[in-house]
């Protein structure tokens, strides 16, 4: 039983590093400004639910998360259905210049966004689509498209080929083989990939603030707003904070038992 | 596996292609497009050539910039990817206790950056945060918006905070699917803690820790929102890393010029050490498959 504990204990005190600033966050938002500035606490003394209250009630606050929300949502669909295709052909055959096109993908996961923050701007503008969810959707694809393509081939190539020529054989089209029988076996897959593409659009906040400026202002946006305008309002920060954490925590749980891998791109 | 030649591929891959294009190619060529062109205002521009390439080279801003952000890339990951292996080899290996460990190491990857920066602006914060005011009560001088030190601490603590369970959840990823056989038969052989770490843990772990060491890399060197929101780049130009200090020019300056050169500068930097860790890596790869 000792032993046991001992295997744990480093594990445990990981965790307690990392729940401690959520707690912390947590408090401040169940605590009014005056408590906050009025003393130091460890515990809200009257916890209070008016931070959120303020939120959910305010079309400028609870438009940040549909906003969010939208442009998420979108990005992953597009993403997915771009990347499935490409990334069956990369696991199963050879072509003119695969090798560098695959290398030229990932190379845009690599870039970083503040190269592309001013010509993002000006493309989206002059196509008409700045302040839209579709810019940010679209712009969030320079990222996920290339990772999406990773995850998928990973998983893809773990399907032995000879599937693929039965299904062949049996008279399957390509494309009834590629939906009926071929999307089901690597789910998990899609999962861990739409995963990862919920996350990476959900945390990124410089390109979105960029593109957007009222129809589509993101959550993180909106946030960044308020702290300039109104001084320190701690408290409506927090409970902010909070609720951007929510969906995060909820879609994690949906995953549970594929993150490990999913994080290992499918190759382990 | 043995792939089949077939040129046909390439209508799977056009959507992707046409798509990246448009959202790589063609910002990319803006920018190039500013690199070698000065202008007045009212879009009337003019070649320089490499003129704001040699400036950017020789600029002391720039260099002060990239040491800063070599620095702390090297400290990232010297601190998060022994810390996540060790965390790995700790965690319970089944059972609700793994889940459970998944689901709380994975939470702080899904937060929003800025509220990363938030969440440790507040927690930080010498009067109402939990971290700083115990450091102050343990008389330790401690105030990020003043001493560049204590700046660097709050960055640095907040990112291996923030990314550590990456390193975590690759390794243990790697060491879960390590056969339960291979272990008893260390255990037979009697070998120690050590050698089953070095002979059988590691080898399984080396390819997910070298997508580790490159996804650390690069996102500790394209890092911009969390320093920004806690320090603002200060005090002074203390934790103003590349991206931080490109975005100052570009958006707050409007040197179009100069930020431009600096991007793809910045760009070819990134590009460089992904293509060495991508080619040793599949070379690797293809050493493993053998």
């Amino acid at each position: 039983m000792t032993l046991l504990r001992r295997i744990r204990i480093t594990p445990t005190l990981y965790i307690i590093f990392l729940m401690l600033p959520i707690y912390w966050l947590l408090t401040m938002a169940l605590k009014t400004n005056a408590e906050i500035l009025g003393g130091f606490s460890l515990w809200p003394e009257n916890p209070t639910l008016a931070n959120f209250k303020t939120i959910l009630t305010d079309a400028s606050w609870y438009n940040g998360y549909i906003n969010s929300t939208i442009y998420v949502v979108l990005n992953t669909v597009i993403s997915l259905i771009v990347a499935l295709p490409a990334a069956y052909a990369f696991s199963r055959y050879r072509f003119m210049g695969d090798k560098h096109l695959f290398f030229w993908l990932l190379s845009n996961r690599m870039a970083p966004p503040a190269v592309f923050v001013l010509p993002f701007f000006q493309l989206y503008s002059s196509i008409g689509l700045f302040d839209t969810h579709l810019a940010v959707a679209l712009a969030h694809t320079l990222f996920n498209v290339p990772l999406a393509v990773w995850i998928l081939e990973g998983f893809m190539s773990g399907v032995p080929k000879e599937i693929d020529e039965t299904a062949q054989i049996d008279g399957y089209s390509f494309g009834s083989f590629f939906l009926r029988i071929f999307t089901p076996m690597i789910a998990s897959g899609i999962g861990v990939a739409a995963f990862f593409c919920f996350m990476f659009s959900w945390v990124e906040l410089l390109i979105a603030r960029t593109l957007t400026s009222v129809d589509a202002k993101p959550i993180a946006a909106v946030m960044t707003r308020t702290v300039s305008a109104s001084g320190l309002d701690w408290g409506v920060l927090a409970a902010a904070g909070v609720l951007t954490i929510v969906p995060g925590a909820i879609v994690i749980w949906f995953v549970r038992n594929h993150i490990a891998k999913g994080f290992a791109l499918g190759r382990v | 596996m043995q792939k089949k030649l077939n040129q046909k591929a390439w209508f799977l891959v056009l959507p992707v292609f046409l798509l990246v294009a448009f959202s790589a190619i063609i910002p990319l060529m803006t920018v190039v497009n500013y690199s070698v062109q000065d202008s007045f205002g009212n879009n009337e521009f003019y070649w320089v050539g490499t003129e704001w390439f040699v400036e950017i080279l020789n600029s002391e801003r720039f260099h002060s910039a990239l040491g800063r952000q070599l620095l702390f890339s090297g400290i990232i990951l010297v601190i998060e990817i022994p810390l996540g292996i060790w965390i790995a080899l700790r965690m319970p290996k089944k059972g609700w206790g793994a889940s459970l460990c998944l689901v709380l190491m994975a939470l702080p990857l899904l937060i929003p950056w800025n509220v990363v920066g938030t969440i440790w602006q507040i927690f930080a914060r010498a009067d109402i945060g939990l971290l700083g005011h115990t450091l102050a009560s343990l008389g330790i001088d401690y105030n990020y918006t003043q001493s560049a030190f204590s700046a660097w601490f709050t960055v640095i603590i907040m990112d291996v905070w923030h990314w550590t369970s990456l390193v975590v959840l690759l390794c243990y990823a790697g060491l879960s699917s390590i056969p339960n056989a291979f272990y008893q038969a260390a255990k037979i052989d009697g070998a120690s803690r050590w050698a089953v770490f070095r002979y059988i843990q590691f080898p399984k772990m080396k390819r997910v820790l070298m997508i580790a060491v490159l996804l650390r890399f690069m996102d500790s060197f394209m890092i911009y929102t969390e320093p920004f929101v806690v320090t603002g780049g200060g005090p002074g130009n203390a934790t103003t890393f590349l991206s931080i200090d490109l975005v100052k020019m570009a958006i707050g300056q409007f040197d179009l010029g100069p930020a431009a050169a600096f991007s793809l500068v910045y760009f070819l930097i990134v590009l460089l050490m992904s293509w060495v860790f991508y080619t040793v890596m599949t070379a690797s790869d293809a050493e493993a498959n053998k």
